[in-house]
């Protein structure tokens, strides 16, 4: 066992953990900040996707302890400060970009993660930053509209199919 | 998976000296490795990251113009700070997805040398070097079949230095589920001729398509490859494709390289 710290969602958190322990382990069960979900836990489904130092990873696919000393963004930090849902959260709900919800977690930190480096995407460019989260209800077009959405753009061209 | 300890080394000479332990093993970004470990296919006693040594991050041009690239750095970094070799950074900007490419490494991807793999086929079709702490190795010495490399153990990519062409580019035909290469072909035009190399088909791994070679270096242009053809019959055969279409698709993505060569 190893002591590793890291700050999460701006709080520093810190905990013993195995060589193999995962970030996504860490995360749900020993910070019980289980907003992060294990989808396929083999790294395709992204439903595990948080910031690591500013950038998307799956962290079903990386250790904690290659995460010590880092900057863990999770789900559970994303809404405002008064409790009310962020901008990207909200677009989620207003072009009902969810059904069953599993896989919204990972689709949020994706979304913020993509707006951060690219703020007014294409429809194509949002569709291609997509490529590595999945989700088997939406059919997708109601996630691509609540980011575009989120990003500023006028989407009421865009077909929700 | 099996429980390891972990080190995360912070010189090359430090991650050497941990890799010398009994069943030790070094961790790039894990995009691979962890999901081998999940499945139990390899049970190492220590992991070793590479990812703390700052000496094997980032890109730089050495002074003969080559692409150097540290063996730590990630796919994004490469597809965004690459930008003096073009078709590579298109390359890397097509690996995996982005999460996966902000943490999976040149030196992992190599190291593994999968057979559907993007870079060893940029690493071929280049001539580039591949630096370890030990030598010089040569890409066309490095690969020897699936999974298999010139790497001894314990031998750590420090650096890979890529010639930079006077045109190149990299066509991949995705396998629908995985993302890999189901074929990939990456072309590059150097001013003393032009080098093919082929992922994803054959059943040894990365390969140099020499006949196409000699035609594209007689006449740069897709129509130079009419009537050319590789067989199917050492190629991989799955429910993705028979080795016959994988033959069928080497060709046909040779033209597309060629033709979006830039």
């Amino acid at each position: 066992m190893a002591q590793v710290s890291m700050t999460v969602n701006g709080k520093t958190a810190s905990g013993e953990v195995e060589g193999r322990t995962l970030l996504s382990s860490f995360l749900r069960d020993t910070l019980k900040l289980t907003g992060t979900h294990v989808g396929c836990d083999t790294s395709q489904c992204g439903a595990c996707v948080v910031h690591v130092d500013g950038v998307a990873v799956k962290s079903c696919t990386m250790l904690a302890a290659e995460a010590d000393g880092a900057d863990v963004a999770t789900i559970e930090g994303q809404a405002n400060a008064d409790g009310s849902l962020n901008v990207i959260q909200q677009a989620f709900q207003d072009h009902h970009g969810l059904q069953c919800g599993f896989c919204t977690p990972g689709m949020v930190m994706s979304a913020a993660a993509l707006l951060k480096e690219n703020p007014k995407p294409s429809e194509g460019e949002v569709r291609a930053y997509l490529e590595g989260n999945i989700c088997r209800c939406t059919g997708y077009h109601n996630i691509v509209k609540a980011i575009m959405a989120a990003s500023g753009q006028d989407v009421s061209a865009i077909a929700a199919e | 998976m099996y429980n390891f300890e972990f080190e995360k080394p912070e010189t090359v000479a430090d991650a050497v000296a941990a890799l010398g332990a009994e069943d030790a093993q070094a961790l790039g970004g894990g995009q691979t490795l962890i999901p081998t470990l999940k499945q139990r296919l390899a049970s190492p006693a220590v992991l070793v990251s590479l990812k703390g040594i700052s000496e094997m991050q980032g890109i730089c041009t050495a002074n003969d113009g080559a692409l150097c690239i540290g063996g730590a750095t990630n796919h994004a970094t490469v597809a965004t700070e690459g930008g003096a070799y073009p078709a590579l950074a298109a390359t890397a900007a097509h690996i995996g997805d982005p999460a996966v490419r902000n943490r999976g490494t040149i030196g992992g991807s190599l190291a593994n040398n999968d057979p559907s793999a993007c870079y060893p086929a940029a690493a071929l079709g280049s001539g580039a070097t591949i630096v370890t702490n030990t030598r010089e190795i040569a890409a066309d010495d490095y690969f020897q079949g699936m999974f298999t490399t010139a790497l001894e153990e314990g031998e750590i990519i420090t650096e890979v230095r890529f010639p930079v062409p006077e045109k190149a580019n990299y066509q991949k035909f995705l396998q629908p589920a995985s993302r890999f290469a189901l074929v990939g072909v990456f072309v590059a035009k150097y001013a003393d001729g032009v080098r093919v190399a082929i992922t994803g088909a054959s059943n040894d791994g990365v390969f140099r398509w020499s006949e196409a070679e000699a035609a594209l270096s007689a006449n740069f242009a897709p129509e130079a490859l009419d009537g050319l053809s590789l067989s199917g019959d050492d190629m991989i055969s799955d429910l993705h494709g028979t080795g016959a279409y994988r033959a069928h698709l080497c060709a046909v993505m040779t033209k597309r390289a060629v033709a979006a060569a830039s």
